[in-house]
């Protein structure tokens, strides 16, 4: 039997407004115990406002094998960024 | 409230509590059961040695002899500390130091409530930062007690073994000099939701221990203030 608790992949928000980002991961028994082992590895020195966990074993990662493939094709799209319009004066933070 | 020297005695209780756990904890580090814990543990030490920092500087500024907290901490002998017995009692095994940890932080929290709301504005500012995190504090022992109460037959037994151990300390917390006897009804409480959640009994009822606020300890706070005493008093006025 496997002794060691599940892997979760612990992100933080780091102020309203913003998106979780990942910031790393925590052995845990269950969720609860997993944010709050999060809280104390993540959020020591006011890293955050908010913490998602997620258990590892629900991400399904894309294949590095296939990243050619996957991500290769966008590289000579340059069309594809936003970068031919005139941005109104004022809009901010794009 | 007490005058300032009744308000010295009660800042140096609570520091002394705040302190000697922190220190108690701190020997966790490195030594806990996985790294999560290790770091759960080492941030609540922290931040009882931070309200240790403030409640014996206020202690020190009331005493008015020119001690500041570090004096108060490291420069007075066993005699002279004032807290409670149950936060000298050695770690034994993790679940014997959750059952510290529980029976002390729901205590704390709610004399915390009550010194934050109170009129003497400077115990009320420490008060007032301090809930906050031991509201943590018993969150976080009180699950402990759950999943190790309600979990293996090893871990259920350990921790009965670790609540029965603590158990005859309780009563000290609720000595009448700090107003603290009308918090038992919530505590009492509190500590049976808890155990009721977590599958345990009430420990049988023990002959109190009593002793520590009149600066009678057991034999193992000597031992610890060796240890946390010795650097500042073997180089004094050293330096980080």
């Amino acid at each position: 039997m496997n002794k060691e608790w599940p892997l979760w992949e612990v992100f933080v928000r780091a102020k309203n407004g913003l998106s979780h980002k990942h910031a790393g991961s925590v052995h845990a028994a269950d969720a609860r115990m997993a944010v709050e082992a999060a809280r104390d590895t993540y959020t020591r020195r006011m890293e955050g406002v908010s913490l998602w966990v997620v258990p590892s074993a629900a991400i399904t990662a894309s294949d590095p094998g296939g990243a050619e493939a996957l991500f290769a094709p966008a590289q000579d799209k340059v069309y594809r960024h936003p970068t031919f319009y005139t941005i109104p004066e004022n809009v901010k933070n794009i | 409230m007490p005058g300032e020297d009744n308000l010295f005695h009660h800042a140096v209780r609570l520091g002394d509590d705040a302190l000697i756990l922190a220190q108690r904890l701190s020997e966790w580090c490195g030594h806990a059961p996985m790294l999560e814990v290790d770091l759960a543990l080492a941030n609540i030490a922290l931040d009882l040695f931070g309200q240790a920092t403030f409640f014996l500087g206020l202690a020190g500024k009331l005493e008015g002899q020119g001690r500041d907290a570090n004096a108060l901490a490291f420069h007075r002998d066993v005699l002279d500390f004032r807290n409670c017995l149950l936060v000298e009692q050695p770690n034994g095994d993790f679940a014997q130091t959750i059952a510290r940890q529980f029976l002390f932080s729901n205590w704390q929290e709610l004399l915390m409530r009550e010194i934050a709301a109170a009129p003497e504005v400077r115990l009320a500012a420490i008060g007032a930062k301090a809930v906050k995190e031991v509201t943590y504090h018993a969150r976080y022992a009180s699950e402990w007690v759950v999943r190790l109460g309600d979990g293996t037959e090893e871990s259920r037994a350990r921790m009965i073994a670790g609540l029965d151990w603590m158990w005859r300390f309780v009563d000290e917390l609720f000595d009448s000099r700090d107003g603290t006897p009308s918090l038992r009804p919530e505590w009492d409480a509190r500590i049976a939701r808890t155990l009721a959640e977590a599958n345990l009994e009430l420990p049988k009822p023990r002959r109190a221990v009593l002793g520590g606020r009149a600066g009678h300890h057991s034999e193992h706070l000597g031992h610890l203030l060796c240890e946390m005493q010795f650097l500042p008093r073997a180089y004094p006025g050293a330096v980080w």
